[in-house]
């Protein structure tokens, strides 16, 4: 008897009851249902529900693969100075990076599916409703956007938080108004501020050592220029992500291989990333005018940040992670075409404004998300009145020509 | 009950659950978001809108039938207007601290739903006895939210309860914070009380579904 079929007995012994929502959660998850239709093939399609977020989460490998080395880079480089001549191999791809990874990285990972799941077991069986597969993806982006040293009993609180608050109220998967991972984070933000921002929560032990003589930094280059300090990082530290920060926003060049394949698979919208980094280049380039015009002068605690070339706003902190995998979340962004330009492009523009202009929060990427979920359906609303003004225009001017009436019927079956 | 009928416990009793001004009829949200960062202050409210809406109702109904409907508005904005400033005055003379606390909103009591909702609702339509249940009621019920409310922000945002350290100290490390707990600043943030509020009002409308509205 294999697994598959002892799952599939599970399933049928409890059937209508209570606790069966459970049961076939595992079920289909691991194998593909027993039910299926014996003849007459309808529309088949394999990108169900369960497909489309484990496509997103193989884009997510690599980035957590980076992130588990980079914890490690972070927290010896800080310690042991990072080496002169940087190679991949011997410097960053170590067992001894990797190992850090894994007591601080795969602990997050572990709390965050483990208590999201819990959550969505227990209101699937309350409600009585087959588990629904949205947290797969949420619990694999909840560890990457936040500090490698938050405890894991905060991060539970958050996860429950922002299961509950931020998606079962609204009615689950599908319905809620707001990104979970965001709401997640932004209750971190919120509820912990000491663990979530500042200069050193981003390195491994950079809180225990602090205060004592071997007390390292673990600033992000954000946080660094808000207080218009010196970066001493390269662009293509940077651009590869060998950079402090949440656990997994480092990697540019890797959430960007993520993001191909997500356009390319067509997963995710490429209006949105597109019409995104078009909004921060564009608010990049206001601050840089302002700057070059000498209008803000070097004295401004706003003038790194605002003098910060726009298109490097792209590649540090988490603006690029935040546009690949949060903005593009189908559920929570525009529907509409059109409406998904706009929304895209306020992410980036008020991404970048917010970066500069509140040195408290020296990454605005996540509220500039939360702000343009609410408004995604308002802009919506907007797209669709104005395509309907536009073909009511059209309409009204158009020439009606009396078509006889036995084709009446082809009429009805094309769209208006 | 021995002391009231049926139909005037009916009155202290509904606003209490099924009535209730915050939950169901969601009145005096504002001040059931501001002030309720600590208990104490919460109970204070509280009882300073109790005072009010009882001592406000029976004079309303008191003068019911000589009041001009033209002007009863502006009628009942005085008799509120009287109450919280001896109320203020009062907490002013008493418990300085506390008033500072509550600063503005023992004043914008004037302006809270619940009160010219009750006169409007009640007073003007029953007698001073019956008035005076009602305001009892109501006021109790806005109470018990905020008591609720006030409960669970102050113990989860700042470890105390009316001002003791029932958590442990966390600065010195005892009790709960000795194994790495800490208070939750989201909780002392007004938005908290708002999702507190919505708690309340979804596990009471999922206790007893008649309360849910159709939409």
């Amino acid at each position: 008897m294999s697994l598959k079929n002892n799952l599939h007995n599970l399933k049928e012994k409890y059937k209508g009851k209570k606790m069966a929502p459970a049961f076939n959660a595992v079920h289909t998850f691991l194998y593909a249902p027993n039910e299926t239709t014996q003849s007459g093939s309808h529309v088949r399609g394999a990108d169900d529900l369960k497909r489309t977020m484990n496509t997103v989460i193989m884009a997510l490998i690599p980035v957590l693969l980076f992130s588990m080395f980079n914890a490690g880079y972070q927290h010896f480089g800080a310690i042991n100075g990072f080496p002169q001549e940087f190679s991949l191999v011997s410097d960053f791809l170590t067992w001894d990076n990797f190992w850090i990874g894994i007591i601080k990285v795969l602990p997050l990972v572990a709390v965050s599916y483990g208590v999201g799941l819990l959550v969505e077991f227990i209101f699937a069986v309350i409600k009585g409703h087959e588990v629904e597969e949205g947290y797969l993806v949420t619990g694999m982006l909840v560890p990457l956007i936040v500090p490698i040293d938050l405890p894991l009993w905060m991060l539970a609180v958050a996860v429950v938080f922002g299961v509950v608050i931020g998606k079962e109220v609204f009615g689950g998967t599908g319905m809620n108004i707001l990104n979970p991972a965001l709401t997640i984070r932004a209750f971190l933000f919120f509820a912990y501020p000491t663990w979530m921002s500042g200069d050193k929560v981003w390195v491994h032990d950079a809180v225990e050592l602090a205060g004592g003589p071997d007390a390292i930094s673990g600033e992000t280059i954000l946080g660094t220029l808000a207080q218009n300090g010196d970066m001493t990082y390269s662009i293509s530290d940077m651009f590869f992500g060998f950079i402090p920060g949440s656990v997994g926003e480092t990697s540019t060049f890797l959430i960007i291989l993520g993001g191909l394949f997500l356009v390319f698979t067509k997963i995710a919208s490429w209006r949105i990333m597109l019409s995104a980094i078009i909004g921060a280049l564009v608010m990049g380039f206001i601050f840089n005018g302002v700057t070059d015009a000498g209008w803000i002068t070097e004295t401004s605690k706003f003038y790194s940040l605002m003098s910060f070339e726009s298109w490097k706003h792209l590649i540090v902190g988490g603006l690029a992670f935040g546009i690949v995998y949060m903005a593009t979340d189908p559920v929570t962004g525009s529907q509409t075409n059109k409406g998904k330009w706009y929304y895209g492009f306020f992410i980036g523009f008020i991404s970048v404004m917010i970066r500069v202009f509140n040195p408290a929060y020296p990454e605005g990427v996540f509220l500039a998300i939360l702000l343009m979920n609410v408004f995604a359906p308002t802009i919506d609303h907007y797209v669709i009145q104005g395509n309907i003004k536009k073909r009511m225009k059209r309409l009204k001017n158009a020439t009606i020509i009396e078509v006889d009436s036995s084709k009446s019927e082809n009429l009805k079956a094309e769209t208006v | 009950m021995g002391l009231l009928t049926k139909k005037d416990a009916g009155l202290i009793l509904d606003p209490l659950a099924d009535n209730n001004p915050i939950t169901i009829q969601v009145l005096g949200i504002c001040s059931a978001l501001a002030i309720t960062a600590e208990l104490k202050a919460s109970i204070v409210m509280a009882v300073s809108v109790m005072f009010v809406l009882a001592m406000g109702n029976v004079v309303i109904s008191l003068m019911r039938n000589i009041i001009p409907s033209k002007i009863r508005i502006i009628v009942q904005l005085v008799v509120v207007a009287t109450l919280v400033i001896i109320v203020d005055q009062v907490l002013k003379a008493f418990a300085y601290e506390l008033s500072k606390t509550l600063s503005v909103f023992v004043g914008l009591i004037i302006t809270n739903c619940i009160i010219m909702g009750r006169f409007e609702a009640f007073a003007l339509a029953n007698g001073p006895y019956k008035s005076f249940l009602d305001g009892i009621g109501n006021s109790l019920g806005y109470g018990i939210i905020l008591v609720i409310i006030g409960f669970f922000r102050e113990l989860l945002g700042s470890g105390t309860l009316l001002g003791f350290k029932v958590l442990g100290d966390p600065i010195e490390k005892t009790g709960l914070y000795s194994i790495g707990y800490e208070n939750n600043g989201f909780m002392i943030i007004p938005p908290a009380a708002l999702i507190v509020v919505g708690i309340i009002i979804w596990v009471q409308r999922s206790r007893n579904p008649s309360l849910i509205e159709e939409n």
